[in-house]
């Protein structure tokens, strides 16, 4: 089981009495969103859940791994989440639970 | 690893602005509490060992840290610290693919 975007628009439904057409594409608009601020090199911070970082890597060695050849890894940028403190409690309040 | 320090951030008082322009038929406030509940909801299914799957954006789950000696850094007196859950976040295909190349578009 995992948490999706149809649960979460059923949610909205639920809870804020958005129709169903509307929860659906405040759903797709919020992920689009942070995908256009990460996309225009802004870091993205969600206060009480956590922050999307942009990190900018250099080229690298590499290797094709079936036939050893050397092919350089090109410069790239990468997204990295932090777990906002409150997040991390949470999160851990579950594993205590789960150690037995 | 280059320096992340000229990046700028945008925050979630921001994105809900953003958000609010393009949904003109739904009030400022309609989409605050959207936000809020999506927020909370992906909170909760972390803390209830519950993974969260995005396609095109990325999947969050929980890792777990083995538990470890560490020290109480006052005394110095060795201490056990139990094993725990971390939340961790794999960024999806499209995600991956608009951001890696962004770096070339930004300079």
């Amino acid at each position: 089981m995992a948490l999706t975007k149809a649960d979460m628009a059923e949610r909205l439904f639920d809870e804020l009495g958005l129709n169903k057409r509307e929860a659906k594409e405040l759903v797709e608009l919020f992920f689009e969103e942070v995908r256009e601020a990460l996309e225009g090199s802004y870091n993205v911070k969600l206060s009480g859940f956590g922050n999307f970082t942009l990190r900018d890597k250099t080229q690298r060695p590499g290797r094709n791994p079936k036939t050893g050849e050397e092919i350089p890894i090109s410069a790239r940028r990468v997204v990295t989440f932090r777990p906002g403190q409150k997040l991390k409690q949470r999160v851990e309040a579950y594993a205590g639970s789960q150690q037995q | 690893m280059a320096d992340d320090s000229e990046l700028r951030s945008m925050m979630k008082s921001e994105l809900i602005e953003l958000m609010a322009r393009k949904q003109n038929h739904l009030a400022y406030k309609d989409v605050e509490l959207a936000v809020k509940s999506l927020l909370e909801q992906m909170s909760e299914s972390l803390a209830t060992g519950e993974r969260i799957e995005i396609r095109g954006f990325g999947s969050f789950s929980l890792h777990f840290r083995p538990p470890r000696a560490g020290r109480n850094p006052k005394t110095g007196d060795s201490v056990s610290l139990p094993g725990k859950y971390v939340p961790h976040f794999k960024p999806g295909k499209e995600l991956r693919e608009r951001v890696t190349h962004s770096i070339q578009k930004s300079e």
